[in-house]
């Protein structure tokens, strides 16, 4: 007896990817679909990711990007301090805001920040950054086992799930105490391949079981898409390519290292 | 509202008046001032007026560094800081790089000026070997001699440029961390000059860290006068982030105490005890240079281990 959860992170309007994991989940059978925030951005036609996220009944926390969207603000306000990458999130963000109807923005203002799960004796916690802050960035190579220690032990959960960096990792920290980050679907995590990713979690009282899924979709349409509503020629690189190539900033020394540029 | 006539005046007992007090929340960054206030380099905006033969702080102790990166893990640090000063004047820097790498991610402040191939060659090995992250950051002022050497000193800029290639050389890549000295709107343009002299100079995939002027050390004397800001106070902190400041999550020890942040440490009222053990758990934001960290957010850390956004809680 176990229980199986699939665990989505940032779609950044990736609507391709995210309808291929729906299809690899159904496929493979989960007993929920959960989606840690992030809806929009980067990614073209912003309004086609809600309807299959409510139809495969996904149940979503709202991620900082959401956040901005549903407050009606008019940047992402992600403070960037170099200039150039502040150029990029701001024509990221006036596009979703633009192309994100306002039920859609509704919604999103609905959603939880956080969500509690009791899960076969296991207590998650799923939340967008970290459980103390919806924004905050959290490295594998950056975030030493006391640090998570002390993060897990705050929030009262066994085990956190969280996305917003871009790039899957897991640690077990002690027996029954893990930190997960589940990865993206809205473009690849800077290793040169064009794939995207989510977690399957496999649950039972004395298991957990982390499975990071990849998923294959039509990258070259999503290009097009791109293409046609005049996205950065530099974002379909980096769907076409799997490298990051814009807000490279963010990254510490050993993940920037490991990319293209 | 206190303006900075006002402080003196308004500070009773040691207490400040109306200033508002941020506790520690969390001990997420541990700074370590290695080598105190000595430096080989004096440039005209030091913040702690580092410099040659400068003992107002001394050298740290291996058992110092050993004791209290203990206490920190025992406190759940998240990110180790190494500066001074300039950190490798201590012949035992590297072996405490290796040691807080086995409990944290790593960084060291470093004016580039003493990094000769051994140097890099062990920097590489200890990053490679390690977990967690090393940073190195390397400050430099211009992207042309006669701009940086005129802040930093003759001969610093080829000195730089040469570390900054063998690093790259070696694997790595160093944080080029400069002082805003233009005007703002010409950050485009600067952004640029550094990125292309940084590749021409052989380091093909520069990363840079941009930071404000500071209102401390040497820079306070440059600059005085020139203008007035405004301390922090409790209205401007309603409905602000104060994880954004940096004494909410860091602190420094040096070789006279524990102080509050890497930016105070010449003023006395900001040291906080003997040890992370003993110190006080809260500060008050009585200076200058808190209004910097307000304005421009925790600077002083690595842009990977802050938050996306601005000042506005979420």
């Amino acid at each position: 007896m176990s229980t199986r959860l699939a665990l989505l992170g940032g779609i950044y309007s990736n609507y391709r990817a995210l309808q291929a994991a729906l299809t690899h989940v159904k496929t493979r059978g989960a007993d929920g679909i959960y989606c840690l925030g992030d809806l929009g951005a980067f990614g073209p036609y912003p309004d086609r990711v809600f309807p299959l996220l409510r139809d495969a009944k996904v149940r979503c926390i709202q991620g900082n990007y959401d956040n901005s969207l549903a407050g009606g603000l008019e940047d992402c306000q992600c403070g960037y301090t170099d200039p150039r990458d502040n150029h990029f999130a701001r024509i990221s963000y006036r596009y979703t805001n633009e192309n994100t109807s306002s039920e859609n923005k509704a919604w999103m203002r609905g959603l939880p920040h956080q969500l509690r799960l009791e899960v076969e004796g296991h207590k998650l916690l799923l939340c967008h950054g970290s459980p103390r802050k919806m924004n905050e960035f959290v490295w594998n190579t950056t975030s030493p086992d006391q640090f998570l220690g002390h993060l897990l032990q705050d929030a009262e959960a066994d085990v956190v799930c969280a996305t917003h960096t871009g790039i899957k990792w897991h640690r077990q920290i002690a027996p029954g105490k893990h930190w997960i980050n589940v990865g993206v679907l809205g473009r690849p995590e800077n290793d040169g391949a064009t794939n995207v990713w989510y977690t399957m979690l496999d649950l039972a009282p004395a298991r957990v079981n982390v499975e990071f899924v990849p998923v294959i979709y039509d990258d070259g349409s999503l290009a097009q898409d791109m293409r046609e509503e005049r996205l950065p020629q530099e974002f379909i690189d980096t769907i076409l390519t799997g490298w990051w190539t814009t807000c490279l900033e963010i990254l510490p020394h050993k993940e920037r290292a490991s990319g293209k540029f | 509202m206190l303006s900075a006539d006002k402080t003196v005046k308004s500070q009773i007992g040691g207490f400040c008046l109306g200033c508002p007090r941020v506790e520690l929340k969390h001990l997420d960054h541990l700074w370590f001032q290695v080598t105190g206030t000595l430096c080989n380099l004096a440039c005209s905006h030091c913040f702690n007026s580092s410099g040659p033969g400068v003992r107002t702080f001394d050298f740290l102790s291996r058992e110092t560094i050993q004791s209290e990166l203990r206490r920190a893990v025992q406190f759940g640090v998240r990110e180790i800081f190494f500066t001074g000063g300039e950190p490798f004047l201590h012949k035992e820097l590297l072996e405490f790089l290796a040691l807080s790498l086995q409990y944290a991610p790593t960084t060291v402040l470093t004016n580039g000026t003493l990094v000769p191939e051994h140097l890099a060659e062990s920097l590489a090995k200890i990053e490679k070997a390690s977990r967690y992250s090393l940073e190195i950051r390397i400050s430099l002022d211009g992207y042309t001699e006669e701009m940086n050497d005129l802040i930093r000193g003759e001969g610093v800029f080829s000195k730089v440029l040469a570390a900054t290639a063998r690093l790259s050389r070696h694997g790595l890549l160093p944080l080029i961390t400069i002082v805003r000295t233009w005007p703002e709107n010409d950050e485009l343009s600067a952004i640029a000059g550094f990125m292309q002299m940084l590749k021409e100079a052989g380091y093909s995939r520069p990363r840079i860290k941009i930071l404000p002027p500071l209102p401390l050390g040497r820079e306070l004397t440059r600059i005085e006068g020139a203008h007035q800001e405004a301390l922090v106070t409790e209205e401007m902190l309603r409905g602000f982030d104060r994880d954004l400041l940096m004494c909410s999550n860091s602190r420094i020890v040096t070789d006279r105490g524990v102080w509050v942040c890497p930016l105070l440490v010449e003023k006395p009222d900001a040291r906080l005890g003997d040890s992370l053990e003993n110190s006080a758990p809260a500060f008050e934001l009585r200076h200058r240079a808190c209004h910097t960290c307000y304005e421009y957010g925790t600077f002083c850390q690595n842009i990977s281990g802050t938050v996306e956004g601005t000042g506005k809680e979420l």
